[in-house]
């Protein structure tokens, strides 16, 4: 073999083994929660990289009937879906008219939506507070899908409009040629076109409010309305003092098995989306 | 009639996103600013204004300092490795030669889908002091003398932080310049064999200047990520423990509103915040200006 030929055969051991390297701090924790979730107490204390003994259910019976888990998945299915609502029917009208139409203001509207893109959430979640303790909408699962939804509109209208903007207009004018009314339009012509667009904003915004931890922590106090990422955080907490860890990994394990699914169904979807969020420099 | 139904469905179809978004995200964004005048104690009627004092509170409060360096310390570590890192996969992965791209790329991928929340138990039980993977790992190759309470230690709960926040986003960037660098066409590269260049100069001097533009803009999103991102963090692993050691200005600024109820004040360490955020969104748009490339 030439030099040449070596130095490209150890470059690419040395990326395959780099890559290989990788998947495992990757892959290694999540497979260890998911097997050390079937381990009893006194197997917690042994060696922590070893294969439970059984595959014993204890610790999910545990964790569901200490944590309420099923609410809470109840809970964070509820809000999730609300919020998507509210979020996509909103953003999908204010993004098609502002694409299609020019109007009055329109500018100024556009600039506060694009500002909102990169509010820091946390920085108003004080004042937040306090407008839905006004509103009475503390403590309420409809006050917080209204507050997904609003944090989650600047994006929608900004994925939506790239996408309606290359739908060509012809459509709509014959349309409308035969009579059709403008929400006709929208709703029968516009709306079917735009669903690879709708589909991958309905997947961000699912993860999105799903995962969402600190607005739930600040606005949700009572127990019976907390979301499954809350609920989470909490059998933590207790756990932490009566060391049952099974039941914590068996929390933990019945938290991302739903993700994990979803994942391997729509995993091309969402990353070809995270590309058509306009990142294009 | 044809004008007014123009006009109505324009108003319909504009009014019910711009309303909720200026209720619920605008009016808060600005209430935020004014509070950080007043002495206030969050639910009571009473609100006194007292002009800069908050922040005169503000500077003389060492945790606030503390939490700064804090701040600035992820803000540093956690975008420069993650850019790293993420840049290095995205190389190696849209190199014609490498079998199993689509796995690497939907593994490395997959803990950005996963929620913050999960993540942090998760790495709350890696760094377990009595069956965490870490600690047995280094035992096991025999390093005993570096096990700790990774998140108890001041010295090393900055980096336990950082870590599985860097293990989250990796993957997402990874992804975006992955698509940057398949969008540089392919006969750029054609051009650059003949000329014999190896693969890293191609990379070098090829390859990034011509994504430099995506990079900048992700730039921006580290600064929004890690502001948003380490206060889920810190506040499930370690809830700003131990004795502040891995308290942020956000993290502080929630606990004097929801502790403390000093409303006030804590917006005042939420304006000083924000004021943070622009002022290095801004240095950092100056510092990595340079003529971009076009292809």
């Amino acid at each position: 073999m030439t030099t040449n030929a070596i130095a490209a055969k150890g470059w690419r051991i040395l990326t395959t083994l780099l890559l290989a390297l990788y998947t495992i701090v990757v892959v290694y924790p999540l497979v260890w929660t998911v097997y050390s979730s079937f381990k009893t107490t006194e197997e917690f204390y042994a060696s922590p990289f070893a294969l439970p003994q059984g595959l014993s259910l204890d610790n999910y019976v545990n964790a569901l009937a200490r944590s309420r888990m099923a609410e809470y998945f109840v809970n964070s299915v509820v809000v999730t879906v609300l919020a998507l609502i509210l979020c996509n029917a909103a953003g999908f009208a204010a993004a098609y008219v502002m694409t299609r139409y020019r109007f009055r203001f329109l500018a100024v509207i556009k600039r506060f939506y694009i500002a909102g893109l990169f509010f820091p959430a946390a920085f108003s979640i004080v004042p937040l507070f306090m407008l839905l303790n006004q509103m009475h909408l503390l403590d309420s699962i409809a006050g917080l899908s209204i507050v997904y939804a609003v944090s989650a509109i600047p994006f929608t209208i900004y994925l939506l409009s790239g996408f309606l903007a290359s739908i060509p207009k012809d459509y709509e004018e014959s349309a409308t040629i035969d009579g059709c009314s403008l929400f006709g339009v929208l709703i029968r012509i516009i709306a079917p076109m735009a669903k690879p667009g709708i589909i991958t904003i309905t997947i961000f915004n699912v993860m999105g409010f799903w995962n969402e931890y600190i607005y739930a922590l600040s606005f949700i106090s009572s127990e019976g309305k907390r979301t499954l990422t809350l609920g989470l955080a909490y059998l933590m907490e207790v756990q932490r003092y009566a060391t049952d860890w099974g039941a914590l990994f068996a929390g933990l394990v019945l938290v991302m098995v739903p993700t994990l699914l979803i994942y391997a169904l729509l995993q091309n979807r969402i990353t070809a989306g995270l590309n058509m969020g306009g990142l294009k420099g | 009639m044809k004008h007014r139904e123009r006009n109505l469905f324009i108003t319909a179809c504009t009014l019910p996103a711009l309303i909720l978004f200026a209720v619920f995200a605008l009016y808060p964004f600005g209430k935020a600013f004014v509070m950080a005048f007043y002495d206030w104690s969050g639910l009571s009627e009473h609100a006194r204004y007292i002009g800069l004092n908050n922040f005169k509170t503000l500077w003389q409060d060492d945790i606030v300092w503390k939490a700064l360096v804090n701040n600035l310390f992820l803000l540093l570590v956690v975008p420069v490795l993650t850019m790293g890192a993420s840049m290095l996969f995205a190389a190696l992965l849209t190199q014609r030669k490498i079998k199993g791209k689509k796995l690497y790329r939907t593994v490395f991928f997959f803990p950005n889908v996963l929620s913050i929340v999960v993540i942090s138990v998760l790495w709350s039980f890696v760094y377990h002091p009595t069956f965490g993977i870490l600690n047995s790992f280094l035992e096991l190759i025999g390093l005993e003398s570096w096990t700790r309470a990774w998140l108890g230690d001041s010295s090393t709960v900055l980096w336990a932080i950082a870590f599985p926040m860097i293990w989250q986003s990796i993957g997402y960037y990874m992804i975006i310049y992955i698509a940057a660098i398949e969008g540089v066409p392919t006969d750029m590269y054609e051009a650059a064999s003949i000329d014999g260049a190896s693969a890293f100069r191609q990379f070098r001097s090829l390859t990034f200047p011509l994504i430099w533009n995506v990079v900048r803009v992700t730039i921006v999103f580290f600064l929004i990520g890690v502001f948003n991102g380490s206060f889920a963090f810190i506040k499930v692993m370690t809830n700003a423990g131990p004795n502040h050691g891995s308290e942020v200005l956000m993290t502080y600024m929630y606990s004097q509103a929801f502790n403390n109820g000093n409303f006030g004040y804590a917006m005042a360490i939420g304006v000083f915040m924000l004021l943070i955020t622009v002022g290095l969104a801004l240095i950092s748009e100056k510092l990595t200006e340079r003529d971009s490339v076009e292809y």
